[in-house]
């Protein structure tokens, strides 16, 4: 299991979380849960709503379009904060593709913490 | 010992239960009712789980209210009535409110306790109490067992585990100094905290619990952590520091002798006066120092799942929390189930940053009986049980489910009451499921019927409708203020059932 001290470690490492300080990303953490799926688990479902922001810590997924596959994200990136911030439902499944593990922000607070992150 | 009377002696059971509180009773008690062979071990004396201790301050978070809309034992009752455990006996329902004293419609632990009790009493739920599960092990002989438990009274072998254990044990941050601090577990009466300077790391329920106990009694109190705080009453949902405990932010707004700040800590020492906490603001990274007579982590619990990580059960979170299927099977492990408060590990839609309220007892109560049918019908071969509703009858069938379903209006969004075609003609009402097993779960073409919530404080059905594989959801009108679905749901519920006849 990834320790507290270890998640602020990875998201230094996200270019959206470069410019902020120790005690910010302890506070990004903060509003953050993590979650873990295993191989296979459909993350967000196209077409229905209910999303937020995910960011993958460890595994990979894939982007699936009506059942076709086109494009896979790694550690190091992030989904669901266009159909966070459009309002609408996800266009594409996302699926884990291994174990998986992400930390997630829901989507009432998305913009918020997008536009504070910024500064 | 040759006089022990107590039941479920080492030996080889279909299933064993680990836990005897409100998770592992719930459990067995259905278990019992579909006669599935089981033996239930607890570490404890008495019924209860963290109830035996926990609210620190004896009240408990979740309310029952003894005069609600209709009688104990209705489906309205049970909406109202957060702390009973469930049953199909008209005797062993809504029990909490029998053992309250009037006082507060939130039971105090004792009263909560007494509850528990009761309902493993009346149900003749049967635990071996005094026997500790120390470690586990997989079977591997070509027998139909999977593991073998070794607890302080022997060796159980069972096909099926269901740990309902709780999330329980203390959990501390690593913070240079922290030995310096105590753990809310570890806390006192208010009392005894009179004319001290208290600093509390953590700012939720646990932490506020604190502070609004301490208010009356300790010099100053500063809560910390480095994200400020949710309130429920803000979420419009059980996300966040619950209104029980909403003082601390009037005192520290008005001025007080509450600090509530956003704060990363970066150590306790000891000084000449007490122990000096050094923080850093999450604002501006100003440096920070607070001089306390106590420092108290109100930084949660992990689940005290023992070697179990070792056996392959993958956990995440500050909770260890152990990674589950939608049926609350070890996501890594088959064989291995969870009951109780371990079942908020599995997240469901969480539409709107809601998650299920399977961590209390009002949400987890429904699992335990869902895990039960779904044991029996994966694991030992029972039929599902399912009713014959002709298409005529769908709507207003499902209509009934949301005006009165209590599992639906607890489980918001997670729990769905799900109805497939039937290969001859109409439908099965399969009855309550989680949403999320029909929507990735595949089969025919069928319907889940939801209660929602969106954070504005609307609450409406949504229906899903799984026809070829593919889902669609259709939102009903908000329910108003008497809680009653309409015509007007009618209308919009045939509406959206249209799409299986197409």
């Amino acid at each position: 299991m990834a320790g507290r001290d270890e998640i602020i470690a990875t998201l230094a490492q996200f270019s959206l979380f470069a410019d902020l300080s120790g005690p910010q990303l302890e506070a990004v953490v903060g509003q953050l849960d993590e979650a873990w799926f295993a191989n296979g688990t459909r993350i967000l479902r196209q077409g229905l709503t209910g999303s937020g922001l995910y960011f993958v810590l460890d595994g990979a997924c894939g982007v699936e379009v009506d059942g076709e596959e086109r494009a896979r994200l790694s550690r190091g990136e992030f989904f669901g904060e266009v159909s966070v911030l459009l309002g609408s439902p996800p266009t594409a499944d996302i699926i884990a593709l291994a174990e998986t593990r992400c930390m997630v922000l829901a989507a009432p607070g998305v913009e918020d913490f997008l536009t504070a992150i910024q500064g | 010992m040759a006089d022990d009377q107590r039941p479920f002696p080492p030996g080889t059971y279909p299933i064993v239960v680990v836990g005897s509180g409100p998770g592992g009773l719930q459990l067995s008690y259905y278990l019992n009712r579909l006669r599935i062979n089981h033996a239930v071990l607890s570490a404890d004396d008495s019924p209860g789980g963290m109830f035996l201790k926990w609210p620190l301050f004896q009240r408990l978070l979740s309310w029952t209210k003894p005069y609600a809309p209709d009688g104990p034992g209705s489906r309205r009752f049970e909406r109202v009535d957060w702390n009973s455990l469930l049953a199909e006996d008209p005797e062993l329902q809504s029990l909490q409110a029998k053992h309250m004293d009037g006082t507060s419609y939130f039971p105090s632990r004792a009263e909560m306790e007494a509850n528990l009790t009761d309902f493993a009493d009346k149900a003749g739920i049967s635990v071996r109490y005094g026997c500790r599960w120390e470690s586990t092990a997989r079977v591997d002989d070509g027998s139909e067992d999977r593991f073998v438990l070794t607890t302080s009274d022997g060796d159980y072998r069972c096909r099926i585990v269901v740990f309902a254990v709780g999330v329980a044990e203390p959990w501390n941050p690593n913070i240079p100094g922290v030995e310096h601090a105590h753990h809310y577990a570890d806390v006192g009466p208010p009392e005894g905290y009179a004319g001290r300077r208290v600093f509390v790391i953590g700012k939720r329920n646990s932490g506020f619990e604190l502070a609004s106990g301490m208010l009356p009694w300790a010099r100053t109190i500063t809560l910390a952590s480095p994200s400020p705080p949710k309130i429920s009453v803000v979420t419009k949902s059980l996300v966040g520091v619950r209104a029980r405990y909403v003082q601390p932010f009037e005192d520290s707004d008005i001025g007080g002798g509450c600090a509530i700040v956003n704060a990363a800590i970066e150590e306790i020492a000891p000084s000449g006066e007490g122990l000096r906490v050094t923080f850093k603001q999450t604002a501006d990274g100003q440096i920070m120092h607070v001089t306390a007579d106590d420092v108290i982590n109100a930084t949660g619990f992990v689940t005290p799942l023992r070697d179990l990580p070792a056996l392959g059960v993958a956990t995440f979170g500050q909770n260890k929390l152990p990674a589950q299927t939608d049926w609350w099977e070890s996501a890594t492990v088959p064989g291995i189930y969870f009951a109780g408060t371990i079942t908020q590990a599995v997240p469901g839609l969480g539409k709107y940053g809601i998650p299920p309220n399977s961590a209390a007892v009002l949400g987890l109560r429904y699992n335990a009986g869902i895990l039960a049918r779904h044991i029996a019908e994966t694991e030992f071969g029972h039929v599902p049980a399912t009713k014959a509703v002709s298409s005529d009858d769908l709507a207003a069938m499902l209509l009934d489910v949301a005006d009165q379903s209590p599992a639906l209006w607890h489980q918001r969004g997670y729990l769905a009451h799900s109805v497939v075609a039937s290969p001859d003609s109409g439908f099965n009402d399969l009855g309550v499921c989680p949403l999320t097993a029909f929507l990735d779960g595949g089969g025919e073409d069928g319907v889940a019927l939801t209660m929602e919530a969106d954070g504005s404080g609307a609450i409406y059905p949504v229906v899903y409708v799984r026809k070829r594989g593919s889902a669609s959801e259709h939102q009903l009108p908000p329910v108003g203020l008497a809680e009653y679905v309409t015509a007007e749901h009618s209308r919009a519920l045939k509406s959206a059932l249209d799409v299986l006849s197409t």
